[in-house]
């Protein structure tokens, strides 16, 4: 016998009540918990896609969508920049360490990205089987590549134009896989890596067969360059160098990723504060609860006081039930939120998205969880006062 | 046991109680009579340190209430006075056991299931400990009040009206499990009843006295 003992036996006692307000208290709280990992791991999952690439230096167009494409490769990139202007920047004193990707074609969806072995060690990724390129035309796949097409070390491709699953293809240009990456978390995974030559190699035949003709040094293209700064004034001066010296035009990963948060963030506040309104609804439904159980319980709390409670006593129990109550809603919501988590990270899985897994905590959830038990304990504090005022004499000469 | 001098009680400023004089020996039995409304619950709930009087000093087991503060009011009520409620007021929410459990903890008293099941095994409720309130008849259920009033072992056992709206054989019935629990743990009885049938039983009445 104790606090708890009670306590249950009074939310038995009118369970379809007490299921309404855990229900509506979790529903509240697991769609913070929802918000709250989906956001955490979005956030995570860009930041270590961005990390160490201070500036990208794209065709002009939308900087968001020089980001989108050459660094998280979610969307077309803007157009191509000439080889010769970003081995310009790359030989600036600002500048300690650049990638060249040239992008333009996919395999499945997956798209495939000229660069150089760099771009590799940048996100520190390494074989899992076989080696990486050396000479044109050979390719490396990512581990989710492999998973879901099954190609493997030894196998052969052509690529599609775009990123669509059925672009019209280069049918003769095969490309011969050499080697599968370790799984590394990074956007690596779903990419396939060749040499940039052949990517050129690749355009070079479809636009020009007949002419036989290569293309000089002065025409060659890439699609973006990952920079890295040589010392933190870099900030104050490449992207203006960038912007007035060339047609390239400067995007910088962090202020364009918290743009576009920003952006998403609109849609995240509202469904918040729709959770919040869930959780204070369910806040005032407890109170009503316990405010209508005390008429039935008037009687119960005076028999308590004549077997010796005293009147804190009785406003802890009501403070009680009310924290117990929240903490029932918040535990059930948080294990849901969870659940729906890993559902949507299952979902986003198919259509090859970003991973979403349910199988993480953020501390945030422990600020949920407090919230929660507050508002219980809120709710409880106005019939926890009414318990401790109850006359017994007077509720007894009444009974 | 317990002695009562020049007591007053007022509610809203007019006179529902006065008791000049009564004291009771330790493990005596008495009837508390008088009409519906001269105050004999309110006399109990006096004895039961539930309700503080308006004037005069009230001794229980050598205690007086009066100097008692709010919470030792308390605690003196869990530990020395079972209560026998007219309405008898078991917590329906809660099994039989969880009810004399109740009576423990709230007491502050070690909670004893070995005694709980004793005080039921006594009364006769042996098999109704996982019961819930609704499902007992009226005699069972005023035998477990009786039982969540002794489990405690109360000096004090005070019951209120106990034998109203009972025929003649539980009228008895009822009397007899009150004084034969209340010689179990040697505790004083008062019977506050108008019920004239209970006289003849009980030798030491105290007739509540008109308020002036």
């Amino acid at each position: 016998m104790n606090f708890a003992t009670i306590s249950i036996g009074y939310l038995r006692a009118r369970s379809l009540n007490t299921a309404l307000n855990i229900a509506l208290l979790a529903l509240g709280i697991a769609t913070i918990t929802l918000l709250l990992l989906v956001t955490h791991q979005l956030e995570e999952r860009m930041q270590r896609d961005a990390r160490g690439i201070d500036l990208v230096a794209g065709a002009k167009g939308s900087p968001l969508q020089v980001i989108l494409s050459a660094i998280y490769h979610l969307d077309v990139p803007t157009g191509n920049i000439p080889l010769k202007q970003a081995q310009e920047i790359a030989k600036h004193r600002m500048v300690k360490k650049t990638i060249p990707l040239a992008l333009g074609d996919s395999y499945k969806g997956f798209r495939i990205v000229g660069t150089n072995h760099d771009y590799i060690a940048h996100y520190g990724a390494k074989p899992a089987s076989g080696r990486l390129w050396e000479k044109p035309m050979e390719a490396v796949i990512g581990a989710e590549v492999a998973q879901r097409t099954g190609l493997a070390a030894g196998g052969k491709f052509t690529g599609a134009h775009g990123i669509a699953e059925a672009g019209s293809g280069h049918d003769e240009a095969f490309y011969d896989v050499v080697g599968v990456l370790a799984l590394s978390g990074s956007v690596l995974d779903r990419l396939v890596l060749t040499s940039v030559q052949s990517v050129w190699a690749v355009h070079d035949e479809h636009q020009g067969a007949d002419a036989k003709q290569h293309m000089s040094e002065d025409d060659k293209e890439i699609t973006a360059l990952l920079i890295q700064y040589a010392s933190p004034l870099a900030v104050a001066i490449l992207p203006r160098y960038i912007n007035n010296n060339s047609e390239m035009q400067a995007a910088s990963p962090a202020y364009e990723t918290a743009r576009l948060f920003s952006i998403i963030g609109v849609g995240v506040d509202v469904l918040r504060g729709f959770a919040l309104v869930l959780i204070l609804s369910a806040g005032l439904s407890v109170f009503i609860a316990l405010y209508n159980a005390l008429n039935e319980r008037r009687y119960d709390l005076a028999v308590m006081r004549t077997l010796g409670a005293s009147r804190g006593k009785l406003m802890r129990l009501m403070l009680f039930e009310g924290v117990l109550l929240a903490l029932l809603g918040a535990l059930i919501g948080v294990a849901l939120g969870h659940a729906l988590t890993e559902a949507l990270g299952g979902m986003l899985k198919a259509a090859q998205q970003v991973a979403v897994t349910g199988w993480i905590w953020v501390p945030a959830e422990l600020w949920l969880i407090a919230l929660a038990l507050g508002v219980g304990a809120v709710s409880a504090v106005l019939p926890a006062w009414r318990a401790y005022r109850t006359d017994i004499a007077r509720t007894l000469a009444q009974g | 046991m317990f002695a009562v001098q020049n007591l007053r009680h007022a509610y809203n400023g007019q006179d529902v109680l006065r008791v000049d004089a009564w004291q009771v020996e330790q493990g005596a039995h008495w009837l508390l009579l008088g009409a519906s409304g001269s105050g004999k619950t309110t006399l109990l709930h006096i004895l039961a340190a539930i309700l503080r009087p308006s004037a005069g000093s009230v001794t229980v087991a050598g205690q007086d209430l009066g100097a008692l503060p709010p919470a030792g009011l308390d605690r003196f009520r869990g530990q020395h006075v079972g209560i026998v409620l007219q309405r008898l007021h078991l917590v329906t929410s809660l099994s039989v056991t969880n009810n004399l459990l109740l009576a423990q903890y709230l007491a502050g008293l070690p909670q004893d299931r070995d005694r709980v099941r004793e005080v039921l095994a006594s009364l006769d409720l042996a098999d109704k400990g996982d019961a819930w309130p609704h499902e007992l008849s009226h005699g069972q259920a005023q035998r477990v009040a009786v039982a969540r009033a002794v489990v405690n072992r109360p000096q004090l056992l005070l019951a209120d009206e106990p034998t109203s709206n009972l025929d003649d054989g539980r009228c008895a019935q009822a009397l007899d499990l009150l004084e034969s629990q209340a010689r179990a743990c040697k505790a004083t009885l008062v019977i506050a009843t108008h019920d004239q049938r209970t006289k003849a039983r009980i030798p030491n009445h105290y007739a509540m006295q008109e308020v002036a």
